[in-house]
């Protein structure tokens, strides 16, 4: 199994120009209701090399990975391995033509051994059809030991840390004899030295002769690891070619030249008196001094990539998880938050991310949702009044323009896009000074988005300040009075006015620091 | 959701109408008024303990050890009466209170602080509550004629028709009802077992709710400890011995859901008296345990697989409006 010498000789990058692809995607398109994920694109990897697909958010990257992995069927095109036309319908029959993936967030199961992990579906049998349990440590020894890891097979996973656990999650994708192995933002939640060995990883699996497919935002790594490329935009494919045929600059306007689909709310921002300073703000591992300021009518965006440390920074600055340093002055005060209540009561509230897991509760009625965080002013004497909850919902839904039969209707029961206004409608209905919404229109439908987008600049309009945290470039273009950009945990880069361009933006947060020619 | 929550309810009442109506049929003295109210007393016990484990099941949490507290509550008291046969009945209905939300407090506190998971805890403090009865009472029976007839008369005296015990079945109903309804900490129910992650955001402190769910939970165990002793004049290890089951299965059937956050005092009533009736009634004409344990158990199942058919109908329903938007 292991390439000798010779072979990694035979299979270097720079000699295998010219060869045929070993996978070849061709007008791929895939819709789901209401969306067109992607649009008759083409994919092309080639053994022992490195393709990088690069794309923005919404680009159809990870539906492309679920086609080749057999999660997605493609409504129409062809995928050929070695010339030959193949399909997967199932994830097996992906795995059965070698192909695998390597996720980015690793789907192993915490309780089995490292063994049983890197084996689990296909493990080694006895003659009586049984696990051999020998075999399979032996198996996952060597498995490991090719990847130069250095971790005990019968270790119970949840013991070891997310480095290992990637280590794992390669060799269960190498343990099925994959000639394709597509690696999602292997590095998006690794540290600085664990990124190094990613990367000596793929150079061992491109001298194996693998056709490695690298997804990647970093372009750091796209340049030092990639042969070729490959950039989608909107679910087309904008451009590929040769690594070393292109500068970064190219690629940057490959993956932001987009059409404006989406029109956004004009605004005449009219700045008031400065609301919010955060000074310093830093977590032992996840971000480091943080500061902005922030002015009442504002629409501050914040960018980053997916693990910049955006939501865990807000987090912090709700007092669900505590800060090791740094305060928070509101107006003329210092504001000490310790927990979610008494970020309410300084008037910063928070719209989470997640909807469903963060936002809206089921089983309670919509109204009861409006009103969870303004209890307080709805109650006297300790006892609910359900007419005053009635009233205050009324208010703040139809301000959102919610679209409901009824107000004591389940939230379950509502679209995507009602949740999300119903879930803005609890926090605005707070009164609160601050309002941060975290990728505000992620997941919801484009008639939704527009609403959302329309009611901040109605917000700021009347004098509220806002942070909004998202990762598509033209949500944040478009509200933004000012940005800010994470990156790695600390914020690198301030623009506004005509610096608020999608270039800068992708730049800072990919952390390019110089131009290539 | 709401609508069908209340229909599940009209539902289960129409099935405890049809139960009543089919005994009727064959023993027509189960339906005079005062058998009546004889099954509603023998059920304030379960009732009152289904209050209790409702505000915990709708924290996402359970309270195995609620029959455990009872029976060393019921002791604990029994005993005081004993040695100090001149305590007066209030003070008996404090100390059953105290101790019975103090031993909630422990559960409430394992589940907050230490995170472990609410079956486990409660799983060990129900062993743990039944060990100590035994190191407190020797594994002697305290009997009818060591307690003071104000202490066994207590739950038996009759006001305006009813047995006290009826009384404070009822009154505790209607005191969850508003508590559940329309209180913050009764919404803070619903929320933390609706979306915890949610819940969080709002200022609501999980831990914090969960851990009054079980106060209240062992407040209401406690106070049917003495109940339950007296009413029944003795006292011993055993008293009460896989009633927990009983309590939870009341809930259940009764529509509330064990994933937490839905649920109703109604419902839970419903399903104690749907269980009271089913044990009361079918001894009465005939039928033997083993029917009465069946059917109690066709009773949970047709109650859960009842609540999972509507969550997915309600799934459908979201597609299909979801269709319409797009």
């Amino acid at each position: 199994m292991l390439a000798t010498e010779q072979d990694i000789e035979g299979l270097h990058p720079h000699s295998a120009d010219g060869t045929t692809p070993l996978l070849s995607l061709t007008g791929i398109s895939k819709s789901f209701p209401g969306v067109k994920a992607l649009s008759n694109v083409a994919l092309d990897l080639y053994p022992g090399e490195v393709t990088a697909l690069v794309g923005e958010n919404g680009a159809g990257k990870s539906t492309i990975v679920k086609i080749l992995t057999g999660i997605y069927q493609p409504d129409e095109g062809d995928i050929q391995i070695g010339g030959q036309k193949v399909t997967f319908p199932t994830a097996q029959d992906a795995g059965a033509a070698g192909v695998t993936a390597i996720h980015q967030e690793t789907v192993l199961f915490d309780d089995l051994t490292v063994a049983e992990n890197i084996f689990i579906g296909h493990a080694p049998k006895t003659r009586f059809g049984l696990i051999d349990r020998k075999e399979m440590v032996k198996k996952a020894e060597a498995l490991l030991e090719r990847i130069d890891a250095r971790i005990d097979p019968g270790a119970t996973l949840k013991d070891l840390g997310i480095a290992n656990k990637h280590l794992v999650a390669i060799a269960r994708a190498l343990s099925i004899d994959a000639s394709i192995v597509i690696m999602d933002e292997p590095t998006a939640s690794l540290s600085h030295k664990e990124i190094e060995e990613t990367y000596e990883l793929v150079e061992r699996l491109k001298a194996e002769g693998k056709a490695i497919l690298f997804i990647s935002h970093k372009f750091d790594e796209i340049f030092r690891i990639a042969d070729r490329y490959t950039v989608f935009r909107d679910g087309e494919k904008i451009g590929a070619g040769r690594i070393a045929e292109v500068t970064e600059k190219d690629l940057v306007k490959m993956m932001v030249g987009r059409s404006v689909d989406h029109v956004f709310p004009k605004r005449e921002p009219n700045l008031g008196g400065e609301v919010m300073k955060v000074a310093g703000y830093s977590h032992p591992t996840e971000f480091e001094d943080i500061g902005f300021t922030l002015r009442a009518g504002e629409i501050l965006g914040l960018y980053g990539l997916v693990g910049a440390g955006r939501s865990e920074f807000m987090q912090a600055l709700i007092g669900i998880t505590k800060p090791s340093k740094g305060a928070i002055r509101i107006d003329d005060h210092v504001a000490v938050i310790r927990d979610p209540n008494e970020a309410i009561r300084h008037g910063i509230v928070y719209v989470p991310e997640d909807r469903g897991i963060q936002g809206a509760i089921k089983g309670l009625p919509i109204f009861q949702n409006v009103s969870l965080p303004s209890l307080k002013e709805t109650s006297r004497r300790g006892f609910l009044r359900l007419a005053e909850e009635f009233k205050l919902a009324r208010e703040y839904t139809e301000r959102l323009d919610l679209r409901a039969a009824a107000l004591d209707q389940d939230i379950g029961d509502l679209s995507g896009g009602n949740q999300q206004k119903v879930v803005i409608a609890k926090w605005l209905a707070t009164k609160p000074r601050v309002i941060i919404l975290d990728e505000p229109t992620k997941g919801i439908d484009i008639g939704s988005k527009a609403a959302v987008h329309e009611f901040m600049a109605e917000l700021a309009a009347q004098g509220l300040a806002i942070i909004m945290v998202s990762s598509e470039i033209p949500e944040i273009l478009g509200m933004s009075d000012r940005v800010i950009v994470m990156r790695e945990g600390r914020i690198v880069a301030e623009y506004e006015g005509n610096e608020l361009t999608p270039e800068h933006l992708v730049r800072a947060a990919a952390g390019i620091t110089e131009v290539r020619s | 959701m709401r609508t069908l929550v209340k229909s599940r309810e009209a539902i289960l009442a129409a099935a405890i109408l049809v139960l009543v109506a089919a005994i009727a049929t064959r023993f027509p003295g189960f339906v005079a008024p005062a058998n009546l109210a004889n099954v509603f007393n023998d059920t304030a016990p379960l009732i009152l303990l289904a209050l209790g484990q409702m505000a915990v099941i709708l924290t996402r949490c359970i309270d195995l050890s609620v029959a455990a507290n009872l029976a060393l509550t019921g002791m604990v008291v029994a005993l005081l009466n004993t040695m100090f046969p001149a305590l007066p009945i209030p003070v008996i209905l404090l100390v059953a209170v105290t101790l019975g939300a103090f031993m909630g407090l422990v559960n409430g506190l394992l589940v907050w602080k230490l995170d472990i998971p609410p079956i486990v805890v409660t799983l060990g403090t129900m062993t743990i509550y039944r060990g100590i009865i035994f190191l407190i009472s020797d594994g002697a029976w305290i009997n009818a004629h060591e307690m003071s007839d104000a202490f066994k008369a207590f739950p038996r005296a009759v006001v305006l028709g009813l047995p006290v015990l009826s009384w404070i079945a009822l009154l505790m109903v209607a005191a969850f009802a508003v508590l559940i309804t329309r209180t913050p900490l009764g919404r803070a129910f619903y929320a933390v077992g609706g979306n915890p992650h949610a819940a969080v955001y709002t200022g609501i402190d999980v831990g914090l709710t969960q851990c009054a769910a079980y106060v209240l939970s062992g407040a209401l165990a406690g106070l049917t400890g003495y109940l339950w002793v007296a009413r029944y004049a003795v006292a011993y290890v055993d008293i009460a011995g896989g009633f927990e089951l009983e309590v939870v299965a009341a809930c259940v059937i009764g529509g509330i859901s064990i994933a937490g956050g839905i649920g109703t005092v109604g419902g839970a009533l419903l399903g104690a008296l749907f269980l009271g009736i089913v044990k009361n009634a079918l001894p009465v004409v005939n039928i033997s345990p083993f029917w009465q344990l069946a059917i109690s158990g066709s009773a949970i199942i047709v109650a859960v697989a009842f609540n999972a058919t509507s969550n997915r109908t309600k799934g459908r329903v979201i597609l299909k409006k979801a269709e319409h938007a797009a």
